[in-house]
């Protein structure tokens, strides 16, 4: 575990300064990041001015956008550059020596890079959880449930999008499947109740933005089911585990073990 | 690891073959392949066998396309074999285990592990984390080693920075600072001028010396093979064609002899002629290729018959010699398959 620790450490703070070596990139990005931003508050202003969803007030809406931007900034910091740079490794043959590093490739794969331009946005997000939990208002004692929710749904994203991920070891150009993905999770923005039925099914089966935002926010506000969380929980372990196999899978076809 | 009679890379009957999608030309053959896919199988490395022993340094030689790196990518564990089997220090290299992977390396001429933007150390200090080198370890080999490769001062500059020679360097300390038992080089001088290719060379005679580390290494720069490999194996269209000795292989293929004769005054050229085939006659000096069962009894008529300032004999260029070899296992191929 220490060594782990150290290793990440090192992932991490050399991505950043990988970062930061690009002074005038750092300015450029932060001006883009903080626009982006203002945009997003802007957007859910305009929004709210209207009649809202059945059966959500506002509060309660903006907890659900809260976590929607929280997790959209988590994506930024890990999920995106790494996927990106699966794809280089792949394109350039240097996968090859993250395979030869004593240490496991999935891991590497998944957490090596941390960028920091999704920090405004998870710090946004995050506080306007808060604020929406304060006037919702949320329900005493509920906080760790949906924090526990938030972390099932954080790996429930990880493992889609690892599963994307992993075929980019086929079919190198995978940028177009991620789009998508990031176009379907865009639908989190929104409380379920905004879409018809047939679209609840889809989010919540199909691709599970549900458990994203939506799940999260209604054990927060107090009204969710056990059950709920539990589908989060079973639906997790499920992704992770295939996620798992997958890669194992692809590294078979990568280096010829399975013909 | 194992004692010096013991062999630490073992390869036996080593076979790998990648199965491609055959395509017509053109759209109508784009269509076919998209309804109905035609596979080829094609065999990259067939049968090789050899073993090397733990302190040697051995040279992989063949034409672009030939195995070598194919061979290298299952002995490092990045290729499963189709057939066959392969063990380097004990271990089945595709089973990737955590033992195994400390104790190789490989360094790839065309790719590199260095992170472009950052400084050397960075890297150092990356891999140091992950094969778990303690601090101490690590000051004492980067002090070491960059003394050794002449690196010390350019540590701290971002890898973008460095000539191509100085980023071959830093490869190399970045891929040794694990201390490994056997190293797998795929060109290593690769695009390097001719002072940093000798620096790289005289840099790995030291480091297997000092080290008592295995090396086998493919190389197209024939200078890199006679200074550092004394045993060579070369690959032809995915068969080992020659195991031994490079002395050897210059005997068994490289059978003429080169005379170099300097000539006090112009003589007529069929008085040269008559020696053996002149290969180049430049002002007083010719190059004679002569048979070695001949060489005594040529030299011997040289000294006699022509006015000769100055008499040597060399052994051919050793691209001369791997092309023979080359030539010779397709000219017995052809013959087998009555092509």
């Amino acid at each position: 575990m220490a060594r782990l620790l150290r290793i990440l450490r090192c992932y991490w703070s050399t991505s950043l300064q990988a970062e930061l070596e690009y002074r005038s990139n750092f300015v450029v990005q932060a001006i883009g990041s903080s626009l982006a931003l203002a945009g997003s508050i802007f957007a859910l202003s305009l929004f709210y001015r209207g009649a809202g969803f059945p059966g959500w007030t506002f509060e309660e809406g903006l907890v659900v956008q809260g976590l929607y931007s929280a997790f959209a900034g988590a994506i930024a910091c890990l999920l995106s550059p790494n996927l990106s740079r699966i794809v280089q490794h792949v394109e350039a043959g240097t996968l090859d020596f993250v395979l030869l590093k004593p240490i496991d490739a999935q891991l590497t794969l998944s957490l090596r890079v941390l960028s920091p331009w999704g920090v405004p946005d998870l710090l946004f997000g995050i506080g306007v959880i808060a604020y929406g939990a304060w006037h919702a208002p949320a329900r005493e004692g509920s906080v760790m449930l949906a924090i526990v929710a938030a972390g099932f749904g954080a790996i429930i994203i990880y493992g889609m999008w690892f599963l994307v991920a992993t075929t980019s070891v086929w079919f190198t150009k995978i940028y177009n499947a991620t789009e998508v993905l990031r176009g379907l999770l865009d639908a989190g923005r929104f409380p379920m109740a905004a879409y018809p039925a047939a679209y609840r099914f889809v989010f919540t089966f199909v691709v599970p933005v549900a458990f994203l935002t939506t799940v999260p926010a209604e054990l927060l506000l107090g009204r969710g089911q056990p059950a709920m969380l539990l589908g989060a929980a079973g639906l997790a372990l499920l992704l992770l585990v295939a996620s798992r196999a997958f890669w194992r899978f692809a590294l078979k076809s990568y280096t010829g073990a399975s013909g | 690891m194992s004692d010096a009679g013991t062999p630490i890379i073992e390869a036996t009957g080593l076979t790998k073959s990648f199965t491609v999608a055959q395509k017509d030309p053109g759209l109508a053959g784009a269509l076919r392949h998209f309804f109905r896919r035609r596979t080829k199988e094609i065999r990259a490395v067939t049968e090789v066998s050899f073993t090397i022993r733990p302190g040697e340094v051995v040279g992989f030689l063949g034409a672009n396309g030939a195995g070598k790196t194919t061979t290298l990518k299952m002995l490092t564990g990045l290729l499963h074999p189709s057939a066959g089997s392969c063990a380097v220090g004990g271990w089945q290299p595709f089973q990737r285990t955590r033992d195994f992977l400390q104790a190789i390396t490989l360094v790839m001429g065309n790719k590199q592990q260095l992170m472009w933007d950052l400084p050397t150390v960075d890297t150092l200090k990356l891999n140091a984390a992950i094969y778990g080198v303690s601090d101490a370890e690590y000051r004492a080999r980067v002090d070491e080693l960059a003394a050794m490769l002449e690196l010390s001062d350019k540590l701290t500059q971002p890898v973008r920075k460095l000539s191509l020679g100085e980023r071959m360097k830093a490869e190399l300390l970045a891929a040794l600072l694990h201390g490994p038992k056997v190293l797998f080089l795929d060109e290593p001088t690769l695009g390097l001028d001719v002072n940093a290719q000798v620096a790289v060379r005289h840099f790995l005679k030291r480091y297997n010396a000092m080290t008592g580390a295995t090396i086998l290494m493919t190389s197209h720069y024939m200078a890199d093979i006679t200074a550092l490999c004394p045993r060579v194996l070369v690959i032809h269209e995915g068969a080992l064609v020659h195991d031994g000795g490079l002395d050897e292989l210059m005997r068994r293929f490289g059978a003429r002899r080169e005379l170099k004769i300097e000539l006090a005054r112009a003589v007529e050229r069929g008085a040269l002629d008559a020696l053996g085939e002149v290969l180049s006659v430049e002002g007083s000096v010719a190059r004679i290729a002569v048979e070695p069962a001949q060489l005594v009894s040529v030299v011997g008529r040289a000294l006699a018959e022509l006015p000769v300032s100055d008499l040597t004999v060399h052994d051919p260029p050793i691209e001369e010699v791997v092309g023979r070899v080359i030539g010779k296992s397709q000219r017995a191929n052809h013959a087998e398959t009555g092509t």
